[in-house]
């Protein structure tokens, strides 16, 4: 006799069999490999639409949500063993997206049944691609110093002000955002509101990095129309949706690139650039002692991630936990990439040709330096657990 | 299973975290020290130490132990290690327990480690590094076994009941078949014990085998094939010593955060420096992912899965990694108070020294990890 669970991991397989295309069993490449679901989809291959929209249908993309607002409505138990057979075939994400990640589960605490119905059935569907609204040219890391703001005009408000590091703001179709509803206050007067990115009076503007690439853009609001209705949670406790939300954010920018299934890019890369010596070690002791003991506390990481799952489901989690999550996993990814573009040696250094896909190594190499810096800077974790795990006090 | 203890393993927790604090505090390894206590421990608390049940914890029930796993054990060396402990715990309850499982030796052995009577050292290391070679020879005397060779860093081997033995019976120092577990007794007749007090007060001994005659019955397991009672013996070792370590690590963390709060210079409490509230937060980070790693080769190990291995490797170099910048930052943090005597501080530097060497340091299980992947 199988057990419900057993029953459920030979479906799950069978249909993942059957429905996950060859094409996204391979690894993500790049950012632009991704599916980001929206209102423009031209970009996707006809493979990419049909696993997201598969995947959607049945509420997969967002396993663990209830049914009504678009999810699998599935068990933790049942999430982690569909999560275990995708990875078995090497299934892609169907679907990577800030309304999945960030938003959802804000909207899932904090919205009105009204709003969870409308929105999150969306989210999960990839309909809508969401960017976010935090930061300002003066208010990064010190978020509560936020100046756009919202004046009350009776069932609307009328925004004003300017954003800056808005991820994929010119490619977004809606955005979540703080405003300033209160100026008398610091972090009780911003409220957390919803609009559309096609608004009148909404414009954006690439910022190009160093890595050559631009995901990030400068937003800016001018006698922006948004309804009322538009608002999660109350006026002026924006900053509850917004701490919730950047929990949520730490962990998904703590997770990127590591406890990879399958393969190590950087010992293989390694080995294909410096090769072995003829007791089958990498040829270059110094390098092959750095990757090693990255390997240890990568590994050991990975562990943790997994520890700090088992204890947010359990509800044992510390609240100030993603902050160790995000501050520890940023900058393990960063020693991975400066580990790889030394492995990589002037190969790597190549920007442009094709045997580097278009300098796909240093691009990323140079994209991780950004991790320690958005969604709170590595400095602003280190405070966060000084003060709220340790109880160091202040000045 | 999920990464956290459950309700038992914290009672349990609880239980242990109460009674090595209250008898077997930093103090009472300072008195055995200042004492010059020659056996380096007390007879005495090994014997509450079983009235507790702890030295049956890896014991099977059959056998009148408590038939508990690698998490349970490793909750008692936490304690250990947060009190500086002196105890024969981990040699003798969890290694030679491990070693031993389900050879006939366990008869002979396991009512003494039960009763708090017995006390184990395990003879592997030959030369001041941990490797994975064994050259001390034993050869077929007879119906039995003659050993010569030296050991060296044996904790408790100068007084212990039983020895743990890794002996050559076939191939080369290298090879990794041709090894034979041994149970020797105290006072083997071509065996002497050179005691050396090390850094953190324990004692450790350099053997040195002369011809030490052996019947066939003490070997544990088969001839030939002692990698798999010495696997055992090793992987409980390397994780216990890790359990102990975060105990040693999280142990001088909390010593030092609390004396970051108490401190007073310039008029405020240097608590509230950032300078040092950020290397106390990236340290208390380090020790969360040392503590996952120690919990997850815990119960790969209770479970007896193929991932063990690296699992156990990824322990204990993290743990070493992890306290040894505790203690570091520990002295450091308490200024000069922190590098007198009559302070503790002191002595989980020490103590974490001398873990971090036992069972291979974090560059061995580093490199072990490297060669597993094929690099």
């Amino acid at each position: 006799m199988m057990t419900d669970l057993e029953n459920f991991r030979a479906e799950t397989r069978a249909w993942l069999e059957e429905n996950c295309p060859a094409e996204m069993r391979e690894p993500i490449r790049s950012e632009k490999d991704a599916v980001w679901g929206g209102r423009d989809q031209s970009m996707l291959s006809p493979a990419q639409k049909a696993w997201m929209d598969r995947m959607g249908a049945r509420g997969w993309t967002v396993p663990d949500w209830p049914k009504a607002y678009g999810g699998g409505g599935l068990s933790p138990a049942e999430t982690k063993t569909l999560r275990e057979e995708m990875a078995k075939i090497r299934a892609r994400n169907p679907l990577n997206s800030f309304g999945i990640s960030m938003l959802g589960p804000a909207l899932l605490k904090y919205g009105t049944e009204e709003q969870k119905l409308d929105y999150l059935p969306k989210i999960a569907r990839g309909e809508i691609r969401w960017c976010q609204g935090y930061s300002e040219p003066n208010a990064g890391s010190d978020l509560a110093s936020l100046a756009t703001s919202a004046e009350d005009k009776g069932d609307h408000y009328l925004v004003n002000g300017q954003k800056v590091w808005t991820s994929y703001a010119d490619k977004a179709d809606w955005i979540f955002c703080l405003v300033r509803t209160d100026k008398t206050t610091k972090q009780g007067g911003i409220s957390f509101v919803l609009f559309d990115m096609a608004s009148e009076g909404v414009s954006t503007k690439p910022i190009l990095l160093i890595s050559g690439n631009s995901p990030f853009c400068e937003t800016f609001f001018d006698n922006v129309k948004v309804p009322k209705s538009q608002r999660v949670h109350d006026e002026n406790k924006g900053w509850d949706v917004a701490k919730y939300l950047l929990g949520h954010e730490r962990e998904m920018i703590s997770g990127m690139g590591l406890g990879a299934a399958g393969g190590n890019p950087l010992v293989d890369g390694a080995i294909a650039t410096i090769g072995l010596d003829h007791d089958g070690r990498l040829a270059d002791p110094l390098l092959r002692a750095s990757i090693a003991l990255f390997e240890v506390r990568s590994r050991a990481f990975g562990m943790m991630s997994e520890r700090f799952i088992d204890e947010l489901k359990a509800g044992r989690a510390h609240p100030a936990q993603p902050s160790m999550m995000k501050y520890y996993g940023t900058e393990l990814n960063k020693n991975r990439h400066e580990l790889m573009m030394a492995a990589g040696g002037s190969d790597a250094l190549e920007w442009e040709s094709e045997r580097s896909s278009g300098g796909a190594g240093p691009r990323a190499w140079l994209r991780t330096k950004a991790n320690s810096i958005e969604g709170g800077t590595s400095e602003v974790q280190l405070n966060i657990i000084a003060k709220r795990i340790l109880d160091l006090p202040s000045n | 299973m999920p990464l956290y203890l459950n309700d038992e393993q914290t009672m349990l927790r609880d239980t242990a975290r109460d009674f090595v604090a209250e008898h077997a505090p930093v103090s009472h390894m300072r008195r055995l020290r200042d004492d010059k206590d020659a056996a380096g421990f007390s007879r005495d608390l090994w014997k509450s130490f079983a009235e507790m049940g702890f030295t049956g914890i890896l014991i099977g029930e059959d056998a009148g132990g408590l038939g508990l796993g690698h998490v349970d054990a490793g909750i008692v060396l936490e304690e250990i290690g947060r009190n500086l402990s002196p105890s024969p715990f981990l040699t003798t309850a969890v290694a030679a327990v491990e070693a031993l499982k389900g050879s006939a030796q366990a008869n002979r052995w396991y009512p003494g480690i039960l009763a708090g009577e017995t006390v184990a050292a395990l003879a592997l290391d030959e030369s001041a590094k941990h490797r994975d070679s064994v050259a001390l020879k034993a050869e077929r005397s007879g119906n039995g076994f003659r050993l010569s060779g030296k050991k060296q860093f044996v904790t408790h081997g100068h007084v212990a009941d039983l020895i743990i033995v890794a002996a050559r019976t076939a191939g080369s120092a290298d090879d990794s078949n041709g090894i034979t577990l041994f149970a020797v007794e105290k006072g083997a007749a071509g065996l002497t014990a050179e005691a050396e007090r090390l850094a953190d007060s324990s004692i450790a001994a350099r053997l040195e085998f002369d011809n030490v005659e052996l019947t066939a019955d003490a070997v544990i397991g088969e001839v030939d094939a002692g990698r798999d009672p010495l696997g055992r013996l090793l992987a409980a070792g390397r994780t216990g010593a890790s359990a102990e370590l975060l105990g040693v690590g999280g142990g001088a963390m909390d010593m030092t955060v609390s004396y970051l709060k108490e401190r007073k210079q310039f008029g405020v409490t240097i608590g509230s420096f950032q300078a040092l509230q950020h290397r106390a937060a990236h340290l208390y980070s380090e020790m969360e992912v040392a503590r996952a790693a120690v919990l997850k080769a815990q119960q790969l190990l209770d479970a007896s899965d193929e991932k063990a291995d690296p699992a156990v490797s990824v322990a204990k170099a993290m743990t070493a990694l992890a306290t040894t910048l505790s203690v570091q930052e520990g002295v450091q943090m308490h200024g000069g108070i922190g590098m007198t005597d009559e302070y503790d501080i002191g002595f989980y530097m020490k103590r974490a020294r001398v873990l971090a060497e036992m069972f291979g340091d974090a560059n061995f299980h580093a490199d072990k990890l490297a060669r597993a992947a094929g690099y």
